[in-house]
């Protein structure tokens, strides 16, 4: 077995150094009647790197390959270019095979980049401060949720239908066990979003307003008037961003007032890898730095008075508080959270700000093209990268053949939304610097054979 | 012709002068390999980048006026310089890669590379999690198939897949033991947890909205199975229990723990982050248990990535498989996969206690811990978990003569060893030990946990290592462990040779600096 080094004599010395008889001898504790007699059943033997190999790729296989056809799914997950160093970097072995840094001597490495990491985060959002990353975007969001009741002292979050529909999905899940009270809808067909209703909701009772910018459907609003009338009632504004890349072009939520700033990272520097793991991003303002989950990384000084860098502020963490922590959160998404600061940095504001554009104008172009199909409206008065067709018929078989035709169109919103009805109607549609002209030209082709 | 045979001078010559370490300074205060790395605030700039981006098209945006013109300063590097930042700061890190890490509870084994090229297949890789199921028949045959594994390995019925991490696994049990007590119209509050438990136990109960008391230990390290029976009753939820617990030793009143919870109307959560022990070897479908979750990251060798990412499924027994949370994986009779998720739940799924997350869960660590799998089969991983076992009591009895092991006497341990700090001298700590390690170029083993033992050191040496890597690591931890019962005050002071000496961690709390400020505003903080 070509990971286990003992040998047979090994084994043999170490039981004698032991003073044990047998391997047997070690597990007395366990009852007799629950050891198995030999290798659990039906199972395979062990194999070598060949066998295995020639395994895992005929399950790869099976699978249809965004860069290998046109290619248009967002949803929550986008598919960017990752630079090839991003990936040699997280494979160095001192940072792949590390451990959560709680022996900050020997782990400046990680520290440094988790540092950095919440530097280049607050900045993108436009907040003072954040964390050294969470699951993912749908875990962070209900976080975020949370914490605005611990500040608040209030129960009522209000959700906007702008939200992604998994995301709601959690929140729902969590706040059925601990009693928050939820207000969400389902989004409206309509280029206006939400706004102006969610501002008739905030009350006294509400503790915190949950809007997504851009938002499921692709949509960009001022978040500005919501912040007001939330902050007028002691309320919070969670902004969640699903498209890092956007703050490149558009307003960073903070400075339009957001209290807490959470995120799906995935876009800089992880992949698709179909649906995880991915990595949340989580940042506010600095007075509810206390009130945050997950882990955080300070900087402070050694014996000499070096600089350096240290997990901190773990009073609010389970490891210390137990049942009082804010979170239960320990392991988080520290490598995913590498890949999303190499692919920044080797980006800079500079380059972010022109990928952000080039995925934009690109949208831009991609719109005019496939609103000229006779059956294809926009619904969109603003985007970023996405935005969402209405066609005059139920997307999801569409969708469905399209694939079949080796053409990933989009992300139905009837897949989303099952018992939506007209939702049903309505295509997200994603353009990122990876799409080609070919590749619209191809769906424009195929729409056109479907709706015509 | 004249060869010339002197070549360079290798030889030291002769009488040198050699000074004192502490008088050799530097000029940039380096040490040969030993480097440091300035921040990219400090060496880089926002006009300055990494990528070469090709020109978007010359078309108005429709940002809806919204456009971002204030700078965002976050400063860029060439690829070059990148490069050489993140190696620079990747030598400043321990790691497996780097030498053994006997890091208790944590299972640091060797993360093998081949489950590394597997998940990078553009199959695994490059596929959208909302691709029609029918682009994606490879992915759910492969979580389907590790779900097979899991459920094989454990015997039980059912397993979660979506769980992001240990500690959401915990959370994704204990929602399935409260929808389970809901079904049946019984509202209880309590969640019991040994005093030894790692802390997202009675976190995760709380996130949950269950109240936590402590079950205390007996003087063999177990769980006090009278305390437990007396304390059962109505209010009582279920229990928490990590097994083989974090004293490294085997419950091996399990099934009747798990009998007088169920008779008392209760469900029972095993902890599995421990898996590792017995994997193989026991199931824990065996010992009663209705819901476990399993550290991919831990027993199937996932990496930890400097804290994360983890993936933590969770096995269920028959009486919570229907309350699981979506979407999962089903196959049809025609050999299909079907992914069950909000759109597909049909009635048989409609207990299901909902989506915990978005998408489907980690499947970058299926793909390496289904790797690992195949790689070790039902043999193999038998011989990992007894190989684990053995190096755990060849340390503990290599050592209990020299560290106060508390409940050697009472048998043998499972795959971690436990000392306390019992007879060190002059005041020194586990911390102290704990640095010393260091600076003999061993990660610590876990400090201060659980927080039963004073002082508590948890060393689990893992199946990956060799005789000769352990026999190493013995000869260093005798050695720092004599210091610590002699006073050796140079301890106090260690780490002497790692990049970093002690470091201040009061500060950090007191005035958190958690982001990167331009030197003027540090300047300010100050005054």
């Amino acid at each position: 077995m070509r990971y286990l080094p003992l040998t047979p004599n090994d084994r043999q010395d170490m039981l004698a150094t032991i003073g044990a008889n047998s391997i047997d001898d070690l597990f007395v504790d366990v009852p007799e009647e629950v050891q198995l007699d030999g290798p659990i059943r039906d199972l395979p033997m062990h194999a070598g790197e060949m066998a295995v190999e020639a395994h895992m790729k005929k399950l790869a296989k099976n699978n249809s390959a965004a860069g290998d056809m046109p290619f248009f799914l967002g949803a929550g997950a986008y598919r960017h270019h990752v630079p090839a160093s991003v990936d040699h970097i997280i494979q160095r072995g001192e940072f792949l095979t590390a451990y959560t840094p709680y022996q900050p001597e020997i782990a400046q490495g990680t520290l440094q980049t988790l540092f950095e990491f919440q530097t280049q985060v607050a900045r993108l959002f436009g907040v003072d401060v954040a964390n050294a990353s969470m699951y993912d975007g749908s875990t962070a969001c209900w976080e975020a949720i949370v914490m605005a009741r611990r500040i608040t002292k209030r129960g009522k979050a209000i959700l906007s239908s702008g939200l992604h529909p998994h995301y709601v999905s959690v929140a729902k899940t969590m706040a059925r066990f601990t009693k928050d009270q939820l207000v969400s809808e389902v989004p409206a067909l309509e280029a206006a979003t939400d706004g102006a209703d969610l501002l008739n909701q905030i009350d006294d009772d509400t503790s915190c307003v949950v809007v997504q910018y851009p938002d499921i459907l692709g949509r960009i609003s001022d978040m500005s008037a919501l912040a007001e009338k939330a902050h007028s009632h002691k309320a919070l504004l969670i902004a969640v961003v699903t498209e890092p890349v956007a703050l490149g072009a558009i307003k960073a939520p903070g400075d339009m007032g957001a209290d807490i700033v959470v995120g799906e990272g995935q876009s800089l520097g992880v992949g698709l890898q179909f649906g995880g793991p991915y990595v949340g991003l989580f940042g506010c303002k600095q007075k509810y730095v206390r009130q945050m989950p997950g882990r955080l990384c300070g900087e402070t000084v050694d014996a000499e008075g070096k600089r350096g860098f240290v997990l901190t502020l773990s009073t609010r963490e389970q490891h210390i508080r137990r049942e009082k922590a804010t979170s239960n959160i320990c392991t988080n998404s520290g490598l995913c959270a590498l890949a999303f600061t190499a692919h920044m940095t080797l980006l800079g504001e500079k380059g972010l700000r022109e990928l952000a554009m080039l995925n934009h104008k690109k949208a831009v172009v991609a719109v005019d093209r496939l609103t000229k199909i006779d059956g294809v409206s926009l619904l969109n008065g603003s985007f970023f990268n996405e935005f969402t067709l209405v066609l005059d018929k139920d997307t999801r078989p569409i969708v469905r053949k399209l694939a079949d035709q080796k053409i990933l169109a989009g992300v139905s919103l009837g897949r989303l939304y099952p018992d939506a009805g007209e939702l049903a109607h309505g295509l997200i549609v994603a353009i990122t610097e990876t799409t080609c002209d070919e590749d619209v030209e191809a769906l424009v082709a195929a729409l056109e054979g479907e709706l015509a | 012709m004249n060869m010339l045979t002197e070549g360079r001078p290798t030889k030291q010559e002769e009488n040198i002068v050699m000074p004192e370490q502490a008088a050799l300074k530097t000029h940039t205060g380096n040490r040969a390999l030993m480097v440091d790395e300035p921040l990219i605030f400090e060496t880089g700039s926002p006009d300055r980048s990494g990528v070469d981006l090709p020109e978007a098209p010359a078309v108005e945006s429709r940002l809806g006026g919204l456009d971002r013109d204030e700078a965002i300063s976050i400063p860029g590097l060439s690829e070059a310089e990148a490069v050489r930042h993140y190696t620079r700061l990747s030598r400043q890190n321990y790691a497996i890669d780097v030498g053994l890490f006997p890091l208790g509870s944590c299972t640091m084994k060797h993360n093998p590379r081949l489950n590394e090229r597997m998940a990078r297949l553009k199959g695994f890789s490059d596929i959208h999690p909302l691709q029609p199921v029918d682009s994606v028949q490879g992915a759910l045959e492969t979580i389907y198939q590790l779900a097979d594994w899991l459920k094989t390995l454990t015997g039980m019925p059912a397993v979660a897949m979506s769980p992001k991490a240990g500690a959401h696994g915990e959370l994704c049990g204990i929602l399935a033991i409260r929808s389970a007590l809901e079904a049946r119209g019984d509202a209880r509050e309590v969640i019991l947890v040994p005093e030894s438990a790692h802390g997202t136990n009675p976190a995760t109960a709380a996130f949950a909205g269950y109240k936590v008391e402590d079950i205390p230990a007996n003087a063999a390290g177990r769980v006090d199975l009278d305390a437990l029976k007396a304390r059962l009753g109505p209010d009582v939820a279920g229990v928490m229990i990590t097994n083989p617990n974090t004293c490294g030793l085997f419950e091996p009143d399990m099934k009747a723990i798990s009998d007088a919870v169920h008779d008392a109307g209760g469900l029972v959560y095993c902890d599995g982050a421990n898996f590792n022990a017995i994997v193989g070897r026991v199931r824990p479908g065996d010992l009663g248990i209705d819901a476990m979750h399993i550290n991919l990251h831990k027993t199937f060798s996932t990496p930890h990535g400097g804290g994360g990412p983890g993936s933590g499924p969770v096995v269920f027994s028959e009486a919570l498989a229907p309350y699981a949370p979506l979407p999962f994986v089903e196959r049809s009779e025609d050999g299909h996969f079907h992914l069950v998720e909000e759109e597909t739940a049909e009635d048989h799924h409609e207990s299901s206690f909902g989506r915990m997350v978005a998408f489907h869960g980690q499947m970058g660590m299926f793909t390496r811990a289904l790797t690992y799998m195949l790689s070790h089969g039902a043999d193999g991983l038998k011989q990992v978990s007894e190989d684990a076992v053995l190096n755990a009591n060849y340390v503990l009895r290599s050592m209990e003569d020299l560290l106060e092991a508390p409940f050697a006497k009472s048998g043998p341990c499972m795959h971690e060893a436990l000392f306390s700090d019992n007879g060190f001298a002059n005041g020194l700590t586990t911390l102290d030990l704990a640095k010393g390690l260091i600076d003999e170029g061993y990660h610590p083993m876990t400090m201060y946990f659980p927080l039963v033992v004073h002082g508590a050191m948890l060393v689990e040496p893992t199946e990956t290592e060799s005789k000769a890597a352990i026999d190493q690591f013995i000869g260093a931890l005798r050695s720092v462990a004599e210091r610590a019962k002699a006073g050796d005050e140079l301890l106090k002071s260690a780490p002497h040779f790692a990049p970093r000496r002690r470091l201040d961690e009061t500060q950090a709390a007191r005035k958190p600096i958690l982001v990167w400020q331009e030197p003027e505003e540090y300047a300010e903080a100050a005054e």
